[in-house]
């Protein structure tokens, strides 16, 4: 059985890992523009 | 098997929200600002997703900087009302996550304008979170009254730094743009002290009203603001900027000047009586996001 507190402290962990998710998600996309906006100045 | 006692918030990982509130996002909204401004009227376009991601590093760095500082005061910030309900000193985050925070992201910062901008523009980047760290959180602010004169530096170097990711050099225009914030920021945080000004001495900050009083803080005041409007027509008196720049320059800038007096006339003693000191610190936010929007205005549009 799970104790209360310990829900807490889960549901608090998975919002953390939803938002490193989400940040992650967007630096690869980002890390991809930057890769074709580099090579399209021909650096 | 220990229980965890939840009436102890730190003892709970904390919520992410903590941490964008760890960033400071309101200071670090004028600081994009004028990061976007210096890269915009920068002579040199680069593609939209380099400038974004350059601004992006600015942004994040800005919020090492407050991380950071507020993992160095969170003791002091505890003393104070306005910052007593930050996420350090509330108890709802440990000090090793601001530290971490603060480290990854400052690093994470520069690692990035690096790669996406120039190393120049990384090197300054690092160089004002350092400053904004070291020099004017650990060094100057707990020890002198002229930490903000002095440490007003590290705010000033967003738009030099923007200008120098489009640009990859310094210019005549970006210094400028440096020495106006450099030369706004001690009008602008001492018309805040003076109204915060038990808040400052209960934490035994020695700010300028709380050292050498009020008075002399009017005074200093008003004695910082010609150079600061100097300064901030100085692009147009250089040819840097036009026309339209100049005569808004010098109708914001006579209208701080005139706010100022008024600040250097006030006797008040307690903030309850100080409208003077809170309508010039409104007013010079606003004054410096008019005058870099001006700026940025000028540059682009055929007047």
């Amino acid at each position: 059985m799970v104790r209360p507190e310990d829900e807490v402290i889960r549901q608090r962990q998975r919002e953390r890992a939803r938002v490193t998710a989400l940040l992650l998600a967007a630096f690869v996309v980002l890390l991809f523009f930057i890769t074709i906006a580099k090579t399209g100045m021909n650096w | 098997m220990p229980t965890l006692e939840l009436s102890n918030p730190a003892a709970l990982p904390a919520d992410w929200r903590d941490f964008v509130a760890l960033t400071k996002p309101r200071v670090m909204s004028l600081v994009v600002f004028t990061g976007l401004c210096g890269l915009l009227v920068a002579p040199v376009r680069l593609p939209p997703v380099l400038g974004f991601t350059a601004i992006l590093c600015i942004a994040l760095g800005a919020g090492a900087c407050g991380a950071l500082n507020q993992w160095y005061e969170v003791e002091v910030d505890g003393k104070m009302r306005r910052t007593a309900k930050r996420p350090l000193p509330a108890g709802r985050m440990d000090r090793q996550s601001a530290l971490h925070f603060g480290v990854g992201l400052g690093g994470f910062s520069v690692l990035l304008m690096g790669l996406a901008a120039n190393w120049f523009a990384a090197a300054l980047l690092a160089v004002s979170i350092l400053f904004y760290v070291i020099v004017y959180t650990v060094w100057l602010k707990p020890r002198t009254a002229q930490n903000i004169v002095i440490g007003g530096a590290a705010g000033a170097f967003p738009p030099l730094i923007g200008w120098i990711a489009a640009t990859g050099h310094v210019a005549a225009l970006p210094l400028l743009l440096f020495a106006i914030i450099f030369l706004w920021t001690p009008p602008h945080f001492w018309a805040l002290s003076l109204f915060v000004r038990s808040d400052y001495a209960a934490a035994g900050i020695p700010m300028l009203p709380v050292v050498a009083g009020l008075q002399s803080t009017r005074w200093q005041i008003l004695l910082y603001s010609p150079p600061m409007a100097a300064a901030a027509v100085a692009p147009w008196l250089l040819g840097l900027s036009g026309p339209v720049y100049g005569a808004c320059a010098t109708l914001l800038s006579l209208v701080f000047l005139v706010l100022a007096l008024r600040v250097a006339a006030n006797r008040a003693s307690e903030p309850s009586s100080m409208d003077a000191e809170k309508h010039l610190f409104a007013y010079s936010v606003f004054y410096l996001f008019a005058l870099f929007t001006v700026l940025v205005a000028d540059r682009f549009l055929p007047w």
